[in-house]
């Protein structure tokens, strides 16, 4: 038995065999042969192999995961067939009498420079699948096996070093039950996917590939990060049992889905939650949401070859709106540069992307991308409670301008004769510090604040919360922090307005009571944080947590601030 | 004896990924050769790669050809399936 402990991204308990997902060793020998058609005869059947592979998982991604994600497999059957491709492979193993290895690594790399020098976007990735697919055929010419999510089919936990959004798209949660990676935090991809699949998961291990060998007993507890390998039987009926308190716990939580979330002393706060697609509003609703705190508008723009046309957005907005009926939704405009770019948009490459051309700062300058959002937005208003919220506002003069291209583009439907909500709230992310610290002139323009921790936090404290080696500062608790979240919080209050948090740290069991007392009115989250959060708020006092606000924003660190609420929780 | 026929291609994004796979996976159910022409180049209609790599864009005339035993059949069809799909008339 070995333990190993990391950051608990996704909760539960999941108890299973080590599938390890890792890309083998596929360096290979030039070698003269003897035998061209031997040759030829050995590169056909590892081809062979390989579709009869591919269809596999095209098939299971059809039936997991619908026809779309398993498009892209059907892509790479016919690369496979393709004689372009192959041709030039047979023909030089019978001209230059090489082995096969040597000739498809050869003709793969003509083709691979040949999509990548092209200045098509949608080309140069046609050169990844290209290499998708001729790393399957070497490693059957190598006899190494090649490790396929979609084809996991028996209960296992998935160990990676990290899981890139195609990994995630092809995991079936039937079989994963779980999974761990070496690198990664709560914020990171990988989680959150995990807890959109609701499967336990623990990331940032750093090891996990090194200590564990395929076929491994493996527990990850997603609640506190820790993983253990080849576990003691005791240890298994311990885990077990933790695994059943947990989903007793589910159930519990699950009776609250349709009560609002109220304090012990009778106190109502609202708890939403943070989606990407309108596919995630069957979660919110299923873990009784109480609104979408956050719609990241980005998605509709990622994946793609080319900006999503007006009606497209539209159309996402409208469905978004209906399925939540009057329920509030806060859309965040495109959050775009920083972490997530856009190929098509040929972004340059800046030294420091998290200060650089992103969300509103890009936006109003390509107000054409900017205008055709505002106006699917618009024009989506009229199906259900919409809010717009502009995100990395750092000065008063950027949200006055995104507020009158609103405008404008309001004034210009109506007189198209095109119908639009007329009290459609209008606020802003609160991410950038130079707003918290101002919150209160802001206050008088915008309707709303949303607090956006993520960047909030790693703006506040210098550290790039990607960066692992400086994540000790990524301080959700910190005094500092308390401070520019209460000053939003006062700031909205003294106007009327409200304020509402949008970040991990919304659904934290240790800020909870903090943001209680600090009077938050919203809190949004992962859809599947709503209905602990909500248990959580029934057995708090807001006004015996308000009347500690003093002494937590006076406190030096972040430590005492926890120690402090942990005793006061009974955590 | 070959056969050949030239059509417009009018879906607005031209023959990007989805309509190219049903393309070239119509054209290897054939056994007779085909091409596909465009702006000079001529490819191999069987081949994926080669297809893409064509660049097709909206409003490009094109000309398919086939040659071989089932040459007649083999044209009808990557037609038809170019009409049926949208792409082009």
């Amino acid at each position: 038995m070995k333990q190993l402990s990391g950051i608990a991204a996704s909760n539960g308990i999941a108890i299973a065999k080590a599938f390890k997902l890792a890309v083998p060793d596929l360096s290979f020998e030039q070698r003269k042969i003897e035998n061209p058609s031997d040759e030829i005869s050995r590169l056909h059947d590892a081809i062979n192999t390989s579709k009869t592979e591919l269809e596999k998982i095209k098939e299971h991604a059809r039936k997991t995961l619908g026809d779309e994600h398993a498009e892209i497999f059907s892509a790479h059957l016919l690369v496979l067939s393709d004689p372009e491709l192959i041709n030039p492979m047979t023909d030089k193993i019978e001209s230059e009498k090489v082995n096969a290895e040597v000739a498809l690594d050869a003709v793969a790399q003509t083709f691979i420079q040949m999509f990548e020098s092209m200045d098509n976007e949608y080309m140069r990735e046609r050169a990844a699948d290209i290499k998708d697919v001729t790393k399957r055929i070497m490693a059957h010419l190598l006899n190494v096996t090649f490790p396929n999510p979609a084809l996991i089919d028996e209960e296992v936990i998935v160990i990676a070093d990290d899981l890139t959004p195609s990994d995630t798209a092809q995991l079936n949660k039937q079989f994963v039950k779980g999974f761990t990676t070496n690198i990664g935090g709560r914020t990171s991809h990988s989680a959150i996917m995990a807890r959109s699949l609701e499967i336990p998961a623990v990331v940032g291990t750093k090891t996990i590939t090194a200590e564990v060998n395929e076929g491994d007993m493996i527990i990850v507890d997603g609640m506190d990060g820790t993983v253990i390998i080849n576990p003691t039987s005791d240890e298994i009926s311990q885990y077990t049992s933790k695994q059943e308190q947990f989903e007793q716990q589910k159930q519990e939580w699950a009776k609250l889905k349709d009560e609002p979330t109220v304090s012990s002393d009778g106190v109502h706060v609202e708890l939403a939650a943070n989606i990407g697609t309108p596919d995630d509003i069957e979660g919110v609703i299923n873990n009784g949401g109480e609104g979408v705190g956050l719609y990241r508008t980005e998605f509709l723009y990622m994946g793609k070859n080319e900006l999503p046309t007006e009606d497209e957005q539209y159309e996402s907005y409208k469905s978004v709106l209906e399925q939540m009926g009057d329920k509030p939704v806060v859309v965040r405009t495109l959050d775009i540069g920083g972490d997530k770019e856009l190929p098509y948009l040929d972004l340059p490459e800046e030294m420091n992307p998290f200060l650089g051309y992103r969300a509103i700062r890009l936006c109003l300058d390509r107000d054409d991308i900017f205008r055709t959002q505002l106006r699917a937005l618009l024009r989506a208003s009229v199906y259900g409670n919409l809010k717009i919220m502009f995100p990395m506002i750092a000065t008063l003069d950027e949200f006055r301008q995104a507020k009158a291209l609103l405008l404008e583009e309001k004034d210009k439907l109506v007189q198209e004769g095109t119908k639009v909500n007329d009290d459609i709230e209008i606020g802003i992310m609160v991410e950038i510090p130079s707003t918290a610290v101002i919150a209160r002139q802001f206050a008088k323009e915008v309707d709303f604040f949303s607090i956006g921790t993520n960047d909030l936090i790693q703006y506040t404290m210098a550290a790039d919360r990607m960066n692992e080696q400086v994540s000790y500062l990524y301080q959700p608790y910190h005094p500092a922090i308390l401070n520019l979240v209460n000053n939003v919080i006062e700031a909205a209050h003294a106007e009327g307005k409200w304020a509402g948090m949008c970040g991990e740290m919304a659904g934290d069991s240790i800020a909870i009571p903090i943001l209680l007392g600090l009077g938050l009115d919203e809190f949004s989250m992962s859809a599947t944080s709503i209905l602990p959060a909500r248990t959580q708020i029934k057995q708090l006092s807001k006004e015996e947590l308000a009347s500690y606000k003093d002494q937590l924003l006076s406190m030096s660190t972040a430590d005492e601030v926890e120690a402090f609420i942990r005793e006061k929780t009974n955590q | 004896m070959a056969v050949n026929q030239t059509v417009t291609i009018t879906d607005e994004t031209g023959v990007h990924a989805r309509p190219a796979t049903v393309l070239v996976n119509k054209a290897g159910s054939y056994t007779s050769d085909m091409t596909i022409e465009y702006n000079g180049k001529s490819i191999n209609l069987k081949s994926i790669m080669g297809v893409m790599s064509l660049g097709i864009p909206q409003g490009a005339s094109i000309t398919i050809s086939a040659d071989g035993p089932d040459e007649e059949e083999a044209l009808a069809g990557v037609v038809e399936v170019i009409k049926s799909e949208g792409l082009g008339e």
